[in-house]
């Protein structure tokens, strides 16, 4: 982990252009499918201790809905696209015409349709960064989870827990709707520690 | 019940309390909140345990309340200086879900059940009973810990507020 630590700021800068370039496509087809201009964030890369990462959407005990893949390929990590309760409700209703219920039980055509969403964004994400570095990404299908923001993104940082207590993120939040209010959207890609050399080496960037 | 200490255990941490003290840690997914009480003493420790077994720790200096045997006896260490016996102690558990319930054919993604079993096996080691346990699943769980009661609170989103 301690190489974590050293991260310099040429090398910070690239996986924020990674997060960029993943989201901004993300975006992009978010745009698409809901025809509405999306408005993104200047990425947040940070090493992160465990107890801080939830709260970039609220705390750990926040109630949120999240779509987890597992990426797969020559850079292994977790992804998490996280979306407030609020903003999965207003999704679902602009591009399917699905209603959720009050409570948290979600509807098979609310659940397939909310992971497909998910798969879109994060298709488009991997693929971007894919066409970036070169490398082999893809991820995997897609699982639902409504729960404690806390107890979801954990799920994150088993691979990190073995080498310290923090974890490096690339947090990008998309904002879509006119009054930036109508859906709020994080992604969470959390690279495995292994795989940061090879997302460095395949974009040029010099190990120190 | 007004100026009760609420004590808060975060993730891969741990902490003790006593009197009317209360242990808290929330989010628990995978990772299974571990209490030990002595009820005689009235002290109780918690860990927000994240890890089966520090054999596969790669860090430098090991954060033992993150693992499950190494947190167990640190709490029991630290729980004696606070003047609990280890004989009269007993445990309760939450916490140990699969948060998503696809992800189950990869190994490091049944960490939790894997953690839990792990627990156990450490507290059999110490012949500490479990007294309780609320663990599995695919939701996650806040605790709290009353020291004064030796109740336990665990709370999640679909199921609300159990008692155990």
């Amino acid at each position: 982990m301690d190489a974590l630590n050293q991260f310099a700021e040429l090398q910070l800068d690239v996986l924020k252009e990674v997060g960029n370039i993943g989201a901004g496509h993300a975006a992009t087809a978010l745009s698409k499918l809901l025809g509405k201009p999306i408005d993104m964030q200047v990425p947040q890369v940070n090493l992160l201790p465990f107890e801080q990462i939830a709260e970039s959407v609220g705390g750990s005990e926040q109630v949120v809905l999240a779509v987890f893949f597992r990426v797969v390929g020559d850079a292994p990590g977790n992804m998490f696209f996280i979306l407030p309760l609020e903003s999965a409700k207003r999704l679902l209703r602009s591009l399917a015409g699905i209603e959720m219920q009050e409570g948290t039980e979600l509807t098979e055509m609310a659940v397939s349709a909310l992971s497909e969403i998910g798969n879109i964004l994060a298709g488009s994400y991997l693929a971007s960064l894919a066409d970036l570095t070169l490398l082999q990404l893809s991820p995997t299908v897609p699982s639902l989870a409504i729960d404690m923001a806390g107890a979801i993104l954990s799920y994150g940082l088993i691979q990190f827990g073995q080498m310290g207590d923090r974890a490096m993120l690339i947090d990008t939040t998309l904002f879509a709707g006119e009054d930036d209010v109508e859906v709020e959207g994080h992604f969470f890609f959390i690279p495995d520690p292994e795989s940061f050399h090879r997302l460095f080496a395949a974009l040029g960037v010099p190990p120190q | 019940m007004t100026r009760d200490m609420c004590v808060k255990v975060g993730m891969a941490d741990m902490n003790v309390s006593s009197g009317t003290g209360i242990l808290k840690t929330t989010g628990l997914g995978s990772c299974v909140g571990v209490v030990l009480y002595d009820a005689k003493t009235k002290v109780a420790g918690m860990a927000h345990v994240m890890l089966p077994s520090s054999e596969i720790a790669r860090e430098g200096r090991l954060n033992t309340a993150k693992y499950a045997d190494t947190a167990i006896p640190e709490l029991i260490a630290r729980m004696t200086e606070l003047g609990a016996s280890v004989h009269r102690m007993e445990a309760k558990l939450a916490g140990g879900a699969q948060m998503f319930a696809f992800a189950a054919n990869s190994d490091s993604m049944r960490i939790g059940p894997r953690n839990v079993d792990s627990c156990r096996e450490v507290l059999e080691r110490y012949s500490i009973p479990v007294k309780a346990e609320d663990t599995g699943g695919h939701h996650g769980r806040t605790i709290e810990f009353y020291c004064a009661t030796g109740v336990m609170l665990v709370r999640s989103v679909q199921r609300g507020v159990k008692e155990i």
